[in-house]
């Protein structure tokens, strides 16, 4: 029962919402709570924080969900590499989880070719983490082109954390 | 600047026109003429007296139809109106004769008549053009019947008629304008469709603002926009219908992403982009029928492809040679010939509605241009400069251009200008906030 409602939670939440493998911390990871069942017989596990290494939380914190490019550039770095090596190793340990790579470009081009740069960007990542093993079935890719900065100064500080793909977990099946 | 004239136009009355444009003043003789594409010009002077009211009550629609053609001339660079204040005399009645001797005395070398009659929610316009000099009328008089809701398409039917006969080019005031309208800060960007007038009177939205949109293309039949959505979760194609604002996800082949797309002239072919493993790539899809074709294999990206009027060609960027180029191909693909080739890289190309010329978006040394060049690549010329101009649309008459123009910085906020193919008379358009990415309609019926 206490799997079902679990799923019942993963199924309405949204792809980022942090959630836990139901059989492995019985009495909650933070230690809240009385433990397992009580006088009414409700059972209670804690929800993974960013210390639970099978939590996506863990994924975008710790191992890192994005990658960051040279401008016009589509190639990985060493640092990209080292950063997707772990998100392949993540992905193969917690089956469960989808991923999209999104892939973004800076303002300084054109609307539809950063679109086109985004989507190679994307894709340059889907290519790394499959080639390390990741079924391809379980990555999508989108690019948002230059539409979605995450920094909006007009400098290369900023154009530098645009020019990324980011590797979003998600649950559920690819619609 | 002379010998372009003369090779272009060839005749006394184009050189009479050219004597006319270079500012002979009060004593100019000959036909009232303005070539739009030669040098410098000092705008023509003309005189638009308030439009007679022949029904009563009907004087304050008079004056905003008058004011409509006014400011439709005016806001080309190329008249300038003479005002009220300065008439010997005044318009009595709209068959009166014309005292052509107190219109030359003000040097207006084009006169403007016309009269507003309105019957229930029917509105008649009828318009007379004069060239004072000769005291004659330059073509016939027109009469234009609607509803009154269209009175502002009146006022531009007249600016239209107007303008094209006096300087030889088609018209384009009566026409609307499809834009992605936008809001908020820039890192949480709220977007959705607008469709205006040409001038940005009228606008209406035809999206909300739940999911991105981009990169509107208004048909040339004027009734559909292609945009590309992300309603889905993923870059799509969808199909609008401007009257009904109904829209659908159109098919085209298979592909992980779809956008950038284009209508050919008739309407029933779109060209795209489809993104597939990370190539990117120009498709073909037949709305009618439903066929795809690919257009382009090559493993570089290749994007924002535009049809040549009479369709059988298709300009698209692509960045095969290394940077963002510009390509020509047949419509139904083959082999690609480079036609830019200056220092930069060049993008957004589109085909002007009259074949001749071919607007892009260049980039060089941190600043983004406008510019135009002829379907050979040659003569190119850029029009503007600023830290981002781009996405340049065409007006029906091929000799003005509407792009974005984006200002640096966090608060940077991207708005829509106007700019003529000679780069004179770069003016903004008034939408309301924040706009970009102008699609320019065909003239209306």
């Amino acid at each position: 029962m206490s799997k079902l409602l679990t799923a019942a939670v993963l199924i309405a939440g949204l792809a980022l919402t942090a959630c836990t493998r139901p059989d492995r911390f019985g009495a909650g990871a933070d230690g809240a709570g009385a433990g397992a069942g009580g006088a009414t017989g409700i059972d209670q596990s804690g929800l993974g924080g960013a210390n639970d290494p099978t939590s996506p939380q863990y994924f975008s914190q710790t191992i890192g969900d994005r990658v960051l490019f040279q401008v016009d550039q589509s190639t990985l770095t060493a640092q990209g590499m080292a950063t997707l090596d772990g998100q392949a190793q993540w992905l193969l340990s917690n089956n469960d989880y989808l991923a999209v790579i999104e892939g973004h470009a800076d303002e300084q081009g054109t609307r539809e070719y950063n679109v086109a740069l985004g989507a190679r960007r994307a894709n340059a990542v889907r290519e790394y983490l499959v080639s390390r093993g990741v079924p391809g079935a379980r990555l999508r890719t989108v690019s948002y082109g230059k539409e979605r900065p995450i920094a909006i100064c007009s400098e290369e500080s900023c154009y530098a954390q645009n020019r990324r793909a980011v590797t979003i977990i998600s649950v559920g099946s690819l619609s | 600047m002379i010998k372009k004239f003369f090779a272009r136009a060839g005749s006394l009355c184009a050189a009479l026109g050219l004597a006319l444009m270079l500012g002979t003043g009060a004593s100019a003789q000959g036909p009232l003429v303005i070539d739009i594409t030669s040098g410098v010009t000092e705008p023509l002077p003309f005189a638009a007296p308030m439009f007679q009211a022949e029904t009563g009550g009907a004087e304050q629609l008079a004056a905003d139809i008058t004011n409509v053609l006014i400011a439709d001339l005016v806001g080309t660079g190329l008249f300038r109106d003479i005002p009220a204040s300065s008439f010997i005399s005044g318009v009595s009645s709209f068959s009166a004769p014309v005292a052509f001797a107190d219109w030359r005395a003000i040097n207006a070398q084009a006169l403007i008549t016309g009269a507003v009659a309105v019957n229930g929610d029917q509105l008649t316009v009828k318009f007379r053009l004069y060239d004072v000099f000769s005291g004659a009328e330059l073509g016939e008089g027109l009469q234009f019947g609607g509803t009154t809701s269209g009175w502002r398409r009146m006022g531009h039917k007249v600016a239209d008629a107007v303008y094209s006969r006096i300087t030889g080019e088609g018209g384009y005031f009566d026409s609307r304008v499809v834009f992605v309208s936008e809001n908020g800060p820039k890192d949480n960007r709220a977007r959705r469709l607008g469709i205006m007038d040409y001038d940005g009177f009228n606008i209406q939205y035809l999206t909300d603002s739940s999911s991105i949109v981009l990169a509107p293309r208004f048909s040339p039949t004027g009734d559909r926009v292609l945009y590309t959505s992300y309603e889905s979760g993923f870059p799509r194609i969808n199909l609008l219908d401007v009257n009904t604002v109904g829209r659908q996800q159109i098919s085209t082949e298979q592909g992980e992403m779809a956008f950038s797309p284009r209508f050919s002239r008739d309407g029933v072919q779109v060209i795209y982009s489809l993104a597939n493993g990370g190539n990117i790539d120009i498709y073909r899809t037949d709305l009618r029928s439903g066929s795809h074709s690919r257009l382009t294999t090559a493993p570089s990206i290749e994007t924002s492809p535009s049809f040549s009027p009479d369709g059988s060609q298709i300009v698209f960027e692509s960045d095969r040679s290394g940077t963002q180029q510009i390509y020509i191909m047949s419509a139904t693909g083959g082999e690609p010939v480079r036609i830019s080739f200056g220092e930069g890289r060049y993008g957004s190309p589109v085909w002007s509605p009259r074949g001749d010329l071919i607007a892009f978006t260049k980039q060089n040394a941190g600043r983004f241009h406008i510019g135009v060049m002829r379907t050979d690549g040659s003569e190119e010329r850029l029009l503007t400069a600023s830290f981002l101009d781009e996405a340049p649309t065409w007006a029906p008459n091929g000799r003005v251009l509407m792009f974005t123009r984006e200002t640096q910085g966090a608060d940077g906020a991207p708005s829509l200008y106007s700019v003529d193919i000679s780069g004179r008379n770069l003016r903004q358009v008034a939408t309301g906030g924040m706009a970009s990415d102008a699609s320019w309609g065909p003239l209306q019926p």
